[in-house]
């Protein structure tokens, strides 16, 4: 059947009915009683900037259009302030389901760039921010201990760190050879 | 001050590692308050509840137990100056309380690392402690008026929400950080979406500068409206977003109008106590202290 109205078709074969029961399982309890009453991209300091839609998010969630939900740079426009967490009329933990969602896109092979970099330098220093020589050079004018107390400063620390990352997976994670989606 | 305690000092990243004098101001003022600060020798990255969190929650929850078992073995209470890694170990706390079997996840991670973690534990942010003590007491530390100086009070997020799971009074719009300002003479004023956020978190600040950036300029716009002389912030994190994000944003828009001292709040109360600015850090800031500094020092 052919006609003139313009379509954006919901495909059945997109709905995974799976995946909304994996987000619920991992601790977003509440997110099925969702009204779609749109508090949440209300106050959403990202969504007043761009066209990232908190309410859209959850709805594709229950929907279960999860190729489409992972592979969406808006999932990373979160800057989890927890506005929305508080104002939810429904108590739904909704920072809680945009963090498991982010987790399910990392395992899926979308990760941005940067946050590989970083966790590149997690995995390498036992810190996402670490010490530069500006910085060695203030400590010390300061009078604080030039190296920081931390896994800079112990190598016994850092093997620990490192072999924690090894053990939950995220050194596999990280350096796993897989091609940028 | 009555008496003295014991925290062991989470440091994160940030702040030891691109804001030292913010660091320096800490271990300076907090024992004058009798909060004595003890290195947690060998801690790594929170990690930071938004961006390790969202690629490996279970890392993240192992790597944050880790610290707290430092602290935990070290017998004393976790004490962090940085909201987000506040965040993560209060968050941490509450996951391994609520769920036991999370826990014993983590102690299987450690196996062979020497490391006892029970999650009895506490972690506390510093301006929380400082809340504690009585404001007349506090009061007589300080030797210096900054009546006349009109702050920007910047919370941050992780600091107050969820609110389930936060010290404070449960409301929407909390005063507590500016009474603490207040007691410095100085005045906390008003300004639009005060209790909006950084937009530094959840790797926003990272992968989509532009839109962190955004968000950052409209706090900023609306501190310069009502004519603040500096903002003060609890928070490495919010600090860096607002010390880095003026440059850019100054650079970006080829004008100086981007200069508000960023002013941590243990900077404020020693400026206060009549502490000297240099070894408050105040002389290490990306924005110029300068013109407040001859401001207070005028008053």
């Amino acid at each position: 059947m052919t006609d003139k109205i313009s379509r954006e078709t919901i495909r059945n074969e997109a709905m995974d009915p799976d995946f909304v029961d994996r987000i619920v399982e991992a601790g977003a309890d509440r997110l099925r009683t969702c009204i779609q009453c749109g508090t949440c991209s209300s106050v959403c300091p990202s969504g007043r900037r761009t066209a990232f839609r908190t309410r859209e998010l959850m709805r594709k969630a229950l929907l279960g259009l999860k190729d489409e939900v992972l592979s969406s740079p808006d999932l990373w426009l979160c800057a989890t302030c927890l506005t929305c967490l508080e104002r939810c009329p429904r108590q739904i933990k909704v920072t809680d389901a945009i963090i498991i969602m982010r987790n399910m896109a990392v395992e899926e092979g979308y990760m941005l760039p940067e946050h590989r970099k970083s966790s590149k330098k997690l995995l390498e220093t036992g810190h996402a921010v670490p010490i530069n020589a500006a910085n060695l050079e203030k400590r010390k004018k300061l009078g604080l201990k030039e190296i920081p107390p931390t896994t800079h400063s112990s190598k016994k620390a850092l093997a620990d760190v490192q072999k924690i990352m090894e053990r939950t997976g995220f050194k596999k994670l990280i350096l796993e050879d897989k091609e940028e989606k | 001050m009555t008496e003295s305690k014991t925290y062991s000092f989470f440091l994160g990243c940030v702040m030891p590692n691109r804001f030292p004098n913010v660091e320096a101001s800490i271990r300076l003022v907090l024992p004058k308050l009798g909060i004595e600060l003890e290195d947690l020798e060998g801690a790594s990255c929170c990690p930071a509840p938004g961006v390790i969190r969202s690629f490996s929650e279970p890392t993240w929850l192992a790597l944050a137990s880790r610290n707290l078992a430092l602290a935990e073995m070290a017998g004393h209470d976790l004490l962090t100056g940085c909201n987000g890694c506040y965040g993560t170990f209060k968050e941490t706390l509450s996951v391994i309380r609520e769920h036991p079997e999370r826990l014993k996840e983590v102690q299987k991670v450690f196996k062979g690392m020497g490391l006892k973690f029970k999650g009895t534990v506490e972690a506390k942010h510093l301006i929380e402690l400082i809340n504690d003590i009585n404001p007349e007491e506090i009061k007589t530390l300080l030797t210096k008026s900054l009546e006349g100086i009109k702050v920007g009070v910047h919370y941050g997020c992780h600091l107050l929400k969820p609110s389930k799971n936060r010290p404070w009074k449960q409301t929407q719009r909390h005063t507590f950080l500016d009474e603490l300002v207040e007691l410095t003479g100085a005045t906390s004023t008003k300004y639009k979406d005060k209790f909006l956020c950084c937009g530094a978190g959840g790797g926003v600040r990272g992968s989509q500068v532009a839109v962190s950036v955004d968000i950052a300029k409209e706090k900023l716009d609306n501190m310069i409206e009502v004519g603040v002389d500096c903002i003060v912030n609890v928070c490495s994190f919010c600090h860096l977003q607002y010390e880095v994000s003026q440059v850019q944003l100054n650079k970006e828009l080829d004008e100086k109008k981007y200069q508000i001292p960023v002013i941590y709040y243990t900077q404020l109360l020693g400026l206060a106590m009549g502490l000297d600015p240099s070894e408050l850090g105040l002389g290490d800031h990306m924005i110029d202290t300068k013109p407040l500094l001859d401001k207070i020092q005028g008053l």
